[in-house]
């Protein structure tokens, strides 16, 4: 790739990420109510994609050559740690300390 | 105003600051690694500003080029962001010129912290959602320039390093499950992407995975509004 055909693909990036983010915004200005179907959409979705998002960060880890047993490993020890302590950095960092270790030696 | 939002806002964003550090940071090694200039992941987690976006875009740099797969896949991977926007529809009202920009730094844990946590009395909400937004994008910013500058100098194996996401995602998620005493739409979310997951593959479950979880969860719609308002009911 030539280093303008990089700087086109960055931009249709960035142009399809904003679009995201901008959508509802532009459809829904303020003064204009949005039916109340996407309202209430509004109130239950932001808890289901946090359990989307946790199932996006696995989506390789299903297929791969160990189905996931590192990253269950790790997740097990995430969540012992948050229970234990409730400190998102002790939880986060343990957790991937653990992954890195066991996909650097054990699940090689 | 600015300076008591501001201090307002920076605990909420301590453990962003680590995690945002530490996997910017691996974001940008791993650009150095495949052989770009720093200069590469600055601008990519400046303008872009979506983490997950960015390490995909990095394959799409060392592939063919093709501008309008990028920008589809962008839309597809990013799709979240349209729910984040409805929910986020009343609480930017009224916030004058920094919409533009809470709009434009909306990524996942900025929208966590500004869904779930109200501002304390007598700090000015517009400044508080600023602030939140402002400072993840600085230590995102701020990780992804300095891992690309450390890969210059020096080599360790990074491998595993991105499980801090999805680390970061299941504390987010146990920390919204404790907030929460319905954990119906929770669970929907799991079941359906799970489910989407293994039907669909890893390349293609996200659109699906969306509309399935629409579709449960208008399904269970009545059910839910009507124990929302036995909840309301109940109360004093």
């Amino acid at each position: 790739m030539t280093v303008l055909q990089q700087v086109i693909t960055i931009l249709a990036v960035i142009i399809g990420t904003m679009l995201t983010r901008f959508l509802p915004f532009l459809l829904f200005p303020e003064g204009k109510t949005p039916p109340r179907f996407i309202a209430w959409l509004g109130t239950v979705l932001p808890c289901a994609v946090i359990g989307f998002l946790v199932v996006y960060g696995l989506k390789d880890a299903v297929f791969s050559r160990f189905h996931g047993l590192p990253e269950l490993l790790s997740i097990l020890f995430t969540v012992f740690l948050h229970r234990w302590r409730r400190n998102t950095l002790l939880s986060v960092g343990g957790g991937t300390i653990l992954y890195m270790y066991l996909v650097q030696t054990w699940f090689h | 105003m600015k300076t008591n939002a501001l201090k307002a806002a920076f605990p909420h964003t301590l453990p962003i600051c680590v995690g945002f550090l530490f996997l910017g940071m691996s974001y940008g090694f791993l650009m150095r690694s495949k052989g770009f200039s720093f200069v590469y992941p600055m601008l990519m987690s400046l303008f872009i500003f979506a983490g997950s976006m960015e390490f995909v875009t990095v394959n799409l740099l060392l592939s063919a080029f093709h501008p309008l797969y990028a920008f589809f896949l962008a839309l597809m991977v990013n799709a979240r962001h349209i729910f984040y926007g409805i929910s986020m529809l009343e609480k930017y009202k009224n916030t004058g010129w920094k919409k533009a920009y809470l709009i434009y730094g909306m990524c996942d844990e900025t929208f966590t912290i500004n869904c779930a946590v109200k501002p304390p009395a007598g700090v000015d909400r517009g400044w508080f959602l600023f602030f939140v937004t402002l400072l993840n994008q600085i230590y995102w910013v701020s990780g992804a320039t300095l891992g690309a500058l450390l890969g210059y100098v020096i080599r360790f194996d990074t491998t595993g390093i991105e499980f801090v996401m999805t680390a970061l995602f299941l504390v987010m998620f146990m920390n919204q499950w404790e907030e929460n005493r319905r954990h119906g739409p929770a669970l929907t979310g799991l079941a359906c992407s799970l489910g989407a997951l293994l039907l669909f593959g890893a390349k293609a479950f996200i659109l699906p995975a969306m509309a399935l979880m629409i579709l449960c969860l208008s399904l269970t719609r009545d059910r839910n509004i009507s124990l929302k308002e036995k909840e309301e009911g109940r109360k004093p």
